[in-house]
C-alpha cells in the first residue's frame, strides 16, 4: 500500500464516488420529469388521432372537410367540420380587432412613455386581466356585454359572437401587450437615441423606429394572441349560443369548435359512438390550427430575440 | 419670399409644437386604454359582487346545490375546488421543478434537450380544452381513473405544468455563476451545488410561477367538463383525514366531483333569473381568489428581489 491509499483519503474517495454516483442517479431522475412533457405532447397527438381515426372509418374525409352541416347530435347526422371553423374564425376576427390596436398602443404606450415606476406597477395589475377565471369572463359577455349591444342593436340576439369576441378579445389584450413590449424593449437603446439626434419627436421616434425594429416581435405577439382567441371555450360555450351555423356574421349566434366540444361533453354520450369521438375529431382540427399558429410565433419570437 | 423652399424659424416652430402635440395626443389615448381595461376589470368585479350580494352568507358556503336557486350553495363545489389543487400542486411542484432543473443546471446543449425545450413551449400554447381530450381519451378510459378527483388534478397539473417550468427556470438563471463555481470549488457534487446553493436562492420565483399556476387552474372549466364532472353532486368525498390509523384515507382521489367554475358555469347556463345571481355569487367568489392568488404571487416576487442583494 502506497501512502496515498491511507484509511482516510480511501474514506474521501469513497465517499466522493458515492456521490457522484448519487448525482447519476438523481440526473436521471430530473431527466424522467422532463420527459413529462415530451410524454404529454406525445399522448395528447396519439389520443387525437387514435380517437379521430374511429370517427374517420364512419365520416369520410371529404365530407369532413367539405359538407357544411354539422349535426352530429341530430337523428339526420352530418358532419361537416366547416360551420364550427367558420364559427371560430369569426369569434377570433372579432377579438383580434379589439386586441390587436389596444394591446400595441398600451405596448408602445409603456414601452416608450410611461415613467418606470408607473410600468412597473401598472404592467402586473393589467396581467390580472388574463387571470380572471373564462367562466367569468363568459358570464360578463352573457349578462353585461350582450344587453348593452342591445341598447345599440335591439335585434340583436341574446347568444352571440360579437359579445363573445369583445370580451375574448379583452381577455387577450395583456398577452398582446405584454409580448409587443418586450419586443420593443429588445430594441437597441442607441436606435432611439440616434432618431431624437435628428430631431424626432418621441412618437416618430415609437412608429418609424422601434416599432419597424420590433416587427418580428410584433407579430409573434399577434399571432400568439390570434391562437388564444381560437382555442378559448367557456366565452364562447356560455354566449355565443352552441348552434353550429355557418356563418361570418358576429351578430348570429354559432358554436365554435371548442363550443361543440363542450356541449357533447355536457351530455352523456357512451363512450363509442360517433358523437363522443366526433369530439376527438373537431379537437384534431383545433390543435392543429393553434399548432400551426404556435410554431409561427416560435420562430418569430426566437428571431426577434436574436436580432440584436 | 423664399418660404417655399426654405421653412422660417417660425414655420419650423410650429411644425414642432404641432409634433409635441401629437406626443401628448398618443400618451393621452394610451393612458386611455390602459386604464380603460383596468376600469372594466374593475367594474367586471364589482358588478359580479353586487348582483350577487343577495347570495352571501353562511348558507352559501355549507349547502348543497339545489333544484331551488334560494336553497343551492357552493358547498361541494369549494370541497372539490380545495381537493382538485391539492393533487395538481402535489403533481405540477416536483416535476415542474425538476424538469426546470434538469434544463437549466444538468441538460447538455443537444437536439435531444431542444425537444424538450420546445415541447415546453409548445405545451404552453395548447388549447386547455385539449388538455380535456387527453384525460378523456386517456385517464378516464385508458388508465380507468374514471371522472374522479384524481383525473381533474392530474389534468390540471399537467396544464400548468409549462406555467412552473418556465417560472423555475428563470429564477435559477437569476442566481448568478459565481455562486455555482464558490461551490463546484469547495468539491460539492452538481446535485450539491443545486439543493445547497441555487435552489435556495430561487424558492420565491418557484412559489410565484406555483401560485400563478394555481390561480390559472382554479379557474380552468373547460378541460373539466370535458372529462365529464357533474354539477349535481349533493355529497362530499370521504374526509383525506381519518381519526383512526393511519389516519390518511385515499379514497377521496377516486370519488367524482364538482368544482367551484363548473358550478358557476351551470348556473350561468340557466334561464331562470334567480340562478344568476348564485352564478354572479359564485363567480364574484372566483374572481376574488384568483386576484389574491396573483396578487400573492406580486408580493413574494417584490419581496425576494428585495431581499437579495448578491
Amino acid at each position: 500500500m502506497s501512502k496515498a491509499n491511507s484509511p482516510i483519503v480511501t474514506g474521501a474517495f469513497a465517499s466522493l464516488r458515492y456521490r457522484k454516483n448519487r448525482d447519476r442517479i438523481i440526473e436521471l431522475i430530473l431527466l424522467s420529469a422532463g420527459l413529462v412533457a415530451v410524454f404529454t405532447t406525445v399522448a395528447i397527438v396519439f389520443v387525437l388521432f387514435y380517437e379521430s381515426a374511429a370517427f374517420f372509418e364512419h365520416v369520410p374525409i371529404r365530407d369532413f372537410i367539405t359538407d357544411t352541416m354539422w349535426t352530429p347530435l341530430f337523428a339526420d347526422a352530418r358532419y361537416g367540420i366547416m360551420p364550427l371553423v367558420a364559427g371560430t374564425l369569426t369569434v377570433t376576427g372579432v377579438a383580434v380587432l379589439v386586441a390587436i390596436p389596444v394591446g400595441t398602443v398600451i405596448a408602445i404606450y409603456l414601452s416608450e412613455f410611461a415613467p418606470h415606476h408607473l410600468r412597473e406597477s401598472v404592467k402586473p395589475v393589467l396581467e390580472l386581466l388574463g387571470a380572471v377565471p373564462t367562466v367569468v369572463y363568459g358570464y360578463f359577455a352573457l349578462l353585461m356585454v350582450t344587453p348593452q349591444l342591445q341598447k345599440i342593436w335591439p335585434d340583436l340576439p341574446g347568444f352571440n359572437m360579437l359579445s363573445a369576441g369583445l370580451v375574448i378579445g379583452l381577455m387577450i389584450v395583456p398577452y398582446v401587450a405584454s409580448v409587443s413590449e418586450d419586443a420593443m424593449r429588445a430594441v437597441p437603446k442607441y436606435m432611439r437615441e440616434g432618431s431624437y439626434a435628428m430631431g424626432a419627436t418621441k412618437m416618430q421616434t415609437a412608429l418609424r423606429v422601434v416599432v419597424p425594429g420590433a416587427f418580428s416581435g410584433l407579430a409573434a405577439a399577434y399571432i400568439l394572441g390570434i391562437s388564444r382567441a381560437v382555442g378559448e371555450t367557456m366565452v364562447v360555450a356560455i354566449a355565443a349560443g352552441m348552434m353550429a351555423n355557418l356563418t361570418f356574421n358576429p351578430t348570429e349566434p354559432a358554436a365554435t369548435i371548442t363550443a361543440y366540444i363542450v356541449q357533447v361533453s355536457l351530455g352523456d354520450l357512451p363512450h363509442d359512438s360517433i358523437g363522443y369521438q366526433s369530439i376527438f375529431a373537431a379537437g384534431l382540427v383545433l390543435m392543429l390550427m393553434t399548432l400551426v399558429l404556435n410554431v409561427i410565433g416560435f420562430f418569430l419570437t426566437r428571431r426577434f430575440r436574436e436580432a440584436y | 419670399m423664399a418660404a417655399t423652399a426654405h421653412l422660417t424659424l417660425e414655420e419650423i416652430r410650429k411644425g414642432l409644437s404641432w409634433r409635441k402635440q401629437l406626443d401628448k395626443l398618443f400618451i393621452a389615448i394610451g393612458l386611455a386604454l390602459l386604464f380603460g381595461c383596468l376600469g372594466i376589470l374593475a367594474i367586471l368585479f364589482f358588478d359580479l359582487v353586487r348582483d350577487g350580494s343577495s347570495r352571501f352568507g353562511w348558507d352559501f358556503f355549507t349547502s348543497f346545490p339545489s333544484r331551488k336557486a334560494e336553497n343551492a350553495g357552493i358547498l361541494s363545489a369549494a370541497v372539490g375546488t380545495m381537493l382538485i389543487m391539492l393533487v395538481t400542486a402535489l403533481l405540477a411542484l416536483p416535476i415542474g421543478v425538476a424538469a426546470a432543473i434538469y434544463l437549466e443546471e444538468y441538460a447538455p446543449k443537444n437536439w435531444f434537450t431542444g425537444i424538450i425545450e420546445i415541447n415546453v413551449t409548445n405545451l404552453a400554447g395548447v388549447p386547455s380544452i385539449i388538455y380535456g381530450l387527453l384525460a378523456l381519451g386517456l385517464f378516464v378510459y385508458q388508465f380507468n381513473f374514471g371522472q374522479s378527483v384524481l383525473t381533474a388534478g392530474m389534468t390540471l397539473g399537467l396544464l400548468i405544468l409549462p406555467i412552473v417550468i418556465v417560472a423555475t427556470r428563470e429564477s435559477l438563471r437569476a442566481v448568478p455563476r459565481a455562486i455555482r463555481e464558490a461551490a463546484y470549488g469547495l468539491g460539492a457534487t452538481r446535485w450539491e451545488v443545486t439543493k445547497d446553493h441555487v435552489l435556495p436562492y430561487s424558492t420565491g420565483g418557484i412559489l410565484t410561477g406555483l401560485i400563478l399556476g394555481l390561480s390559472r387552474a382554479i379557474g380552468e372549466t373547460a378541460p373539466i367538463i370535458t372529462i365529464g364532472a357533474l354539477s349535481f353532486i349533493a355529497f362530499l368525498p370521504p374526509s383525506p383525514v381519518t381519526g383512526e390509523f393511519p389516519f390518511l384515507n385515499f379514497e377521496w382521489l377516486m370519488s367524482e366531483f364538482t368544482a367551484m367554475p363548473i358550478q358557476m358555469f351551470n348556473w350561468v347556463s340557466r334561464p331562470d333569473q334567480a340562478f344568476q345571481a348564485n352564478a354572479a355569487a359564485a363567480g364574484a367568489i372566483l374572481l376574488g381568489m384568483t386576484l389574491a392568488m396573483n396578487a400573492v404571487a406580486i408580493w413574494i416576487r417584490y419581496r425576494f428581489r428585495k431581499k437579495i442583494s448578491w
